[in-house]
């Protein structure tokens, strides 16, 4: 291997290969159409924290992949610990101390975390329970990372089974633990958590590198950051010398607005009524228990809380996917708790659902996914046909009104960005005049860019006078577009108060499910008290 | 030493030209494939390969005889597009084509004086119901408790197969046959024409051609067709949207299910004028319409096309039977491995596969 010793003396002053543990050095990757990795180069330091911040879009975990061997360069080099490295597959990136943690977890749900941390590895042929369950507990301790060994990853809330994860890669003796996303599932507290045990992990000689497109993060948690923009990489800076505003400048290329223009909106009467809802989630649990809700036009309510707590049921319960087991549910003012989903949608039920996937049709035309709330009627639904001369008409005005950047509208709706397909969903939802638009997790995945539209539009209905009911895991989110917010927790609605009264704390506590406040479903309700007043639960 | 390893990307989108590249590879390969069978049997694949396309379309006999056999692999083959359109992966067109060639009979023996303007039509009709009906039980079974219905309509293959079976050996077993296992032929009225020296009953040809182009306009222009493609693409969506899957999936096996039956009744009243054991009405149509669905990549009027070039290749597949003295089941494994290649053939058109040392 003399020539690649020589190789890293080129590329490399010797400085950094005294204290880099990754050199990649001008990693291009591309897929068919897109460049996903444009010449990255990234130096990761022995024993600190390396933010690795981008766009949606911008080849992050593309690189990372490249790193742990999952996708092969086309061109480009890797060092690890000085050496110039061939990795080919997980197992060769394993064995240089690598571990990845990707946004989807790969656990055997039905296995405990002792079997999953040792699943797959040779000396666990014989009986090595009781060995890996002691390893197990003795790392748990030193990061201090909370974990039953003998739960069932069922049983485990996305915040642990994370933590599994990392159990995984550190049980296979990873150096350099690389994170893909890792607290877009979080509770704040779970964040926080995860944050003190990436510390620790470096304060024993570990290194991390975790991914984000959050800037937040980025400051409080790094120590340095390498900024991505569409495959190529901008800059590595010390965390300490930069700040948010750079880094936002940096990712998305141009100035970015962070102030919302929220005009002031007089709240009319009730559109969406919940009354001492019930429902099942998909495995017969309880999942939505007595929520009462009720959702005014003009006025976007936004439900917080840790995603599994009740949402995803709540929404379709309202849309008519899934049967209400108790309680009422009525829009302006008529009951549609048993009513069939299209006749909810002709009651002006609107909703984007935080699984993107179940309303729209990934292989159909962008035109063709338009039309799905209105294909019935005239123009586009004449007798037992479609009209494709009003099809064409009415999908390239949505595409021109709403920008959605397309080749034209018989492009397949996978096609898009991700910033492009929800404007798109929510484009379709909002043509409808809807008198109720639910949209859920309405930005999660885009980019900052894109948020900032997508906001605009909900605004835009609110002030159109539409009843709103958000549901986000992003709390700044909720905060900033809300008029009222409510945490859920559990399918309980843990506290309802107007989002200028909103303390962080509290909302973190309640949505932990550690502090209940007194119930009060209805506006008049809210603003007439104090809603401070809460005690812990 | 290094071994190289194949690697798989997935594939965001598969442009066009990939998927048709795709099939002409597939169908290569299962060309090669079937060489190799035949060379195993000690036959020179060249030779059977030229006596093969020489027996379907190379002689005006040969050519007739293969749109003869096109027509009910057409009328089975555009209803399982619609099916497979819908996600209802129908295997059972082969009973339905059984009901379909059941009713009609049925209607033929007993109604044997009405005049053919009546007869005809009305054996058509109860034949598209019989089919249609016979796909309908998987299509209940699933609504209602979810069974699968790949498993059911296959089933019921056996079952309209044996009915067929009791049927001719008992209770319709005609007065003039001498013992064999056949009905009466029909009356004159329940026969249909067919063009001069040739086994073509035109009236079936020109419904299925007619079919196809009305299923393809079904799928392409109306609320339902637009309704079926969004449930089969993603019934996920189909249910957002407020639409009645079950419904859908229904009418969807019942359309499939009618068309099937249609080249039943095709097979008896127009080729063999009586009913017959099953293996003498139909060498597998229903069966082989599912790779003419499938070659056809679900559009209707290709599938006028498969169905064409698969009637061929039965005829073909008998006339090498008889020349090179094969088994009869040559060309059932034909279909076999067309439908395998195929099939493997769209991984590739999903995947990127590369080879890396
Ligand atoms: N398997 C793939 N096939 C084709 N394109 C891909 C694939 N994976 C990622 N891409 C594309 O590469 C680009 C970068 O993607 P990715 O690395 O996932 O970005 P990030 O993680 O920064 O959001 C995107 O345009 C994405 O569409
Ligand atoms: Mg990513």
């Amino acid at each position: 291997m003399p020539d690649d010793q020589s190789a890293i003396m080129v590329a490399a002053p010797q400085d950094t290969v005294e204290t880099a543990t990754i050199i990649m050095r001008g990693i291009i990757k591309r897929f068919p159409g897109v460049v996903a990795n444009d010449g990255a180069n990234l130096e990761v330091r022995k024993g600190e924290i390396h933010a690795l911040l981008g766009e949606n879009g911008a080849g992050k975990t593309t690189l990372m992949n490249v790193l742990y061997g999952i996708y092969h360069p086309d061109e480009g080099e890797i060092w690890v610990d000085g050496q110039r490295a061939a990795i080919h597959s997980p197992q060769d990136a394993i064995r240089l101390g690598i571990g990845m943690i990707h946004q989807q977890f790969r656990l055997v749900q039905t296995h405990s975390v002792t079997e999953n941390v040792i699943l797959g590895l040779k000396e666990s042929f014989f009986f090595p329970e009781r060995a890996a369950r002691k390893r197990i507990l003795e790392l748990t301790e030193k990061y201090g990372m909370k974990v039953d060994p003998d739960a069932r990853i069922w049983q485990l809330s996305a915040g642990e089974q994370q933590r599994v994860e990392i159990l995984k890669a550190l049980y296979r003796g990873a150096k350099i633990l690389i994170l893909d996303e890792p607290t877009s599932m979080l509770t704040p507290g779970e964040t926080k958590d995860l944050l003190n045990t990436l510390r620790r992990m470096t304060a024993e000689g570990h290194t991390v590198v975790f991914i984000t497109h959050k800037l937040e993060e980025v400051i409080e948690a790094s120590d340095r950051v390498t900024v991505l923009r569409q495959g190529k990489v901008i800059a590595t800076l010390e965390t300490a010398a930069t700040g948010e505003s750079k880094l936002a400048q940096l990712m998305v290329g141009r100035e970015v607005l962070f102030h919302l223009d929220k005009k002031q909106v007089d709240t009319g009467p009730v559109v969406l009524e919940i009354d001492k809802l019930s429902a099942l989630n998909d495995k017969g649990m309880t999942a939505v228990v007595d929520l009462s809700l009720e959702v005014h036009a003009g006025e976007i309510l936004g439900i917080a809380g840790v995603a599994g707590n009740g949402q995803r049921e709540l929404v379709e319960a309202i849309t008519g996917l899934r049967d209400a087991t108790g309680g009422r549910i009525a829009v302006n003012g008529q009951d549609i708790t048993h009513v069939p989903p299209r006749a909810r949608i002709e009651r002006g039920v609107c909703c984007v659902p935080g699984e993107r996937w179940t309303a729209l049709i990934p292989g159909m035309s962008i035109a063709d996914n338009l039309i799905l709330k209105n294909y019935l009627q005239p123009p586009i639904g004449r007798g037992l046909f479609l009209d494709r001369a009003a099809i064409a008409a009415y999908a390239d005005g949505l595409i021109k009104d709403y920008a959605i950047m397309t080749p034209d509208r018989r492009t397949p709706i996978k096609m898009l960005s991700g910033g492009n397909i929800q404007r798109a969903l929510l484009a379709r939802e909002i043509a409808c005049q809807p008198a109720l638009l639910i949209a859920a997790h309405p930005t999660s995945g885009l980019d900052v860019g894109a948020t900032e539209t997508i906001w605009q539009l909900l605004l835009a209905e609110r002030e159109r006078g539409t009843a709103v009911l958000l549901i986000s895991e992003d709390l700044e989110e909720t905060l900033s577009l809300s008029d009222r917010v409510a945490v859920i927790f559990e399918g309980q609605i843990m506290g309802l108060f107007p989002a200028k009264d909103a303390n962080l704390e509290q909302i973190s506590l309640m949505m932990a499910g550690a502090l209940r406040l007194p119930v009060r479903s209805t506006l008049r309700q809210a603003q007439g008290s104090a809603y401070l007043a809460g005690e812990p639960a | 030493m290094k071994i190289p390893r194949l690697r798989f990307e997935r594939r965001l989108s598969s442009p066009q030209w990939l998927q048709v590249a795709a099939l002409v590879v597939s169908l290569l390969l299962a060309m090669l494939t079937i060489a190799v069978i035949f060379y195993a049997l000690g036959v020179n694949p060249l030779i059977a390969f030229q006596r093969i396309f020489r027996g379907g379309f190379g002689s005006v006999y040969g050519l007739k005889e293969t749109v003869t056999k096109s027509i009910p692999l057409m009328l089975a083959g555009v209803g399982l597009t619609l099916a497979f359109k819908g996600r209802m992966y129908n295997i059972g067109a082969e009973g339905q084509l059984f009901m379909g060639a059941i009713v009609a009979s049925g209607l033929a023996l007993e109604f044997s004086e009405w005049p053919a303007y009546i007869l005809l039509p009305v054996m058509f009709l109860g034949g598209f119901l019989g089919g249609a009906l016979w796909a309908a039980i998987p299509a209940i079974l699933k609504a209602r408790f979810r069974v699968d219905e790949v498993l059911t309509s296959l089933m019921l293959v056996y079952v309209a197969s044996d009915a067929v079976k009791y049927l001719v050996y008992g209770p319709w077993r005609g007065t003039d046959t001498r013992g064999f296992p056949i009905t009466d032929e029909f009356s004159a009225a329940a026969q249909l024409p067919r063009l001069i020296d040739s086994r073509i009953h035109y009236p079936t040809l020109i419904l299925a051609l007619l079919l196809a182009v009305l299923i393809y306009l079904l799928v392409a222009r109306t609320k339902l067709g637009y309704e079926i493609r969004v449930t089969g693409e993603n019934p996920d969506a189909a249910r957002y949207a407020g639409m009645n899957y079950q419904k859908i999936a229904l009418l969807v096996m019942l359309i499939s299910g009618g068309l099937a039956g249609l080249a039943g009744v095709g097979e008896v009243a127009g080729i063999h004028f009586r009913m017959r054991p099953p293996e003498g009405i139909s060498p597998g149509y229903g069966f082989t319409a599912i790779i003419v669905a499938w070659l056809a990549r679900l559009n209707p009027l290709a599938a006028i096309l498969t169905a064409f070039l698969l009637g061929g290749l039965l005829v073909g597949g008998d006339a090498i039977q008889i020349a090179l003295n094969l088994p009869a089941a040559t060309v059932h494994v034909f279909n076999g491995v067309i439908l395998l290649f195929v099939i493997a053939g769209e991984l590739f058109t999903r995947y990127r596969i590369r080879l890396e040392f």
